[in-house]
């Protein structure tokens, strides 16, 4: 049986497996420091596409398609696709789905879309209503521009707190129960705690670390209390893109409740990008910089066994252009995801 | 259900003192002289003309008309959106800027058609240009009226 643990956490007795996951990123992403965990790096961020949307959903169809194959499944073995991205209406993964004949959940995080979906995986398989789920969540920088900026070829400056949305597609399929070949331990879902919609009233949308820091802080504090846990009974606490100037925010607003949170905390956008040689200023965003850097690299370091404990805390800003222009504050949220190797 | 931290105030204070700034001291240097270098670029083309013996106003239109193809092209090719990313104001403030703001938005929105899409939003950034600019000129024009 599994519980809800206090306020906000439920936590899983029966191990929900993550059997499979699958990445691609764009060429910026290539070039960054995670380059070697990615299944596949675009040389080209139109992907032979006319258009950027166009491409967010090859992206998508494809990578969902390669997590299918690495966990060799078959879409009829999969009971439902959750995925979510950034585009107006959820489009990217929409025209991305049409054309696979499995039962569909549409969901909007922001760029936390990828800790909702395994959150909600999670509760449908350990409920018993799904053997397999396939997750995913995309962003695009040229489209994220496109609707939320300026066009691309406009002369503008970034300011340095701003971030760099990623281009990519981050894929993960959940199970009751392992592969056949898997003897080995495999990571697991164990617990997860959904965050609540913080505002801060951070109303500068070219400094959204900061406006979801406080949401990140906020569900991670509730799930060490909730659990009653320290930081380091996990390896690693990795925040979804929070940049440097909110992966700071959060160590400082630990430390005002004494807490240490040096040592084993690290942010998504600042592992995707050498933020100094790549000229990115506070770091990378978007829907796919938490569901890559997850799908590509903190999964394969769960399985290396480099990792066996993580919280994954991916943030997401619920703004839009209008409510921007309309003067309205930035709302953040966060999802905890506590990941850990299981036999 | 109560937040884990308290005050609104302090936490947008600590979020300024924590962000970094633009050194606006270098971006207005830089700005000033490669805006200035647009504009050198423009006497000279002006210049020339003038010594082929055109009048005036023909040499300045031959200068706008040319300084807004570079732009135009330069923005197709581009490269303007990185000399915009150096030069900040002093790339869009001149006439090369203006034909970026306009060419850059009919690229981005040729896929929507060239009805709602090219034709559209076109005028996307420098839409507020030309109407506080005329604007402007109305109300210079009503004052220009009376003090004669």
């Amino acid at each position: 049986m599994q519980k809800k643990i206090r306020q906000q956490t439920i936590k899983f007795k029966n191990p929900v497996y993550i059997i499979s996951t699958s990445s691609t990123v764009g060429p910026k992403e290539g070039e960054g420091p995670l380059k070697d965990f990615f299944d596949l790096i675009l040389e080209d961020s139109l992907y032979g596409e006319i258009s950027w949307e166009k491409a967010e959903s090859k992206i998508t169809k494809e990578t969902f398609a390669r997590a299918l194959e690495k966990a060799n499944l078959s879409q009829e073995d999969i009971d439902y696709v959750i995925s979510g991205d950034l585009l107006n209406q959820n489009t990217g993964s929409n025209f991305a789905i049409r054309d696979l004949n499995i039962p569909f959940f549409g969901i909007f995080g922001a760029c936390s879309t990828i800790g909702e979906g395994l959150g909600l995986g999670a509760i449908l398989i350990n409920g018993g209503f799904a053997n397999n789920i396939l997750i995913g969540a995309s962003s695009h920088f040229c489209a994220s521009e496109k609707q939320f900026r300026f066009p691309l070829e406009l002369g503008t400056q970034r300011p340095p707190s701003s971030t760099w949305t990623v281009t990519g597609q981050g894929s993960v399929i959940l199970s009751n129960k392992k592969n056949q070949d898997e003897n080995k331990k495999l990571p697991c879902i164990t617990a997860i705690t959904p965050g609540k919609i913080i505002d801060m009233g951070i109303k500068d949308a070219n400094n959204m670390g900061a406006a979801m820091a406080p949401a990140a802080f906020d569900v991670i504090y509730s799930h060490l209390s909730d659990l009653n846990i320290s930081p380091d009974y996990y390896d690693l606490i990795v925040t979804g893109d929070l940049g440097k100037i909110g992966h700071d925010l959060v160590v400082k607003m630990f430390g005002e409740k004494n807490i240490d949170m040096t040592k084993n905390y690290n942010d998504c956008g600042l592992l995707i990008f050498d933020i100094e040689k790549q000229k990115i200023g506070s770091g990378g965003s978007g829907c796919a910089c938490s569901a890559v850097t997850f799908a590509g690299y903190l999964y394969k370091r769960l399985k290396d066994g480099v990792l066996n404990k993580i919280l994954f805390v991916p943030t997401g800003a619920l703004m839009s252009q209008l409510s921007s222009q309309q003067g309205e504050s930035i709302p953040g949220i966060a999802y905890a995801v506590a990941i850990e190797n299981h036999d | 259900m109560k937040n884990n931290f308290i005050d609104k105030k302090k936490y947008q204070d600590t979020v300024e003192k924590m962000s970094p700034k633009t050194n606006i001291f270098l971006n207005c240097f830089n700005a000033f002289w490669s805006g200035g270098l647009i504009c050198v670029i423009g006497e000279f083309i002006t210049n020339y003309f003038l010594n082929l013996g055109y009048e005036i106003e023909v040499a300045r239109t031959f200068c706008s008309v040319i300084l807004i193809f570079f732009g135009v092209i330069l923005t197709g090719f581009g490269v303007y959106d990185k000399i915009g990313k150096f030069a900040g104001a002093g790339s869009i403030v001149p006439i090369t800027g203006f034909a970026n703001s306009v060419a850059a938005p009919a690229l981005e929105f040729k896929k929507e058609g060239y009805i709602f899409g090219v034709g559209a939003k076109m005028f996307l950034i420098s839409g507020p240009v030309i109407v506080y600019s005329t604007l402007a000129s109305v109300i210079v024009g009503i004052f220009y009226y009376f003090s004669l």
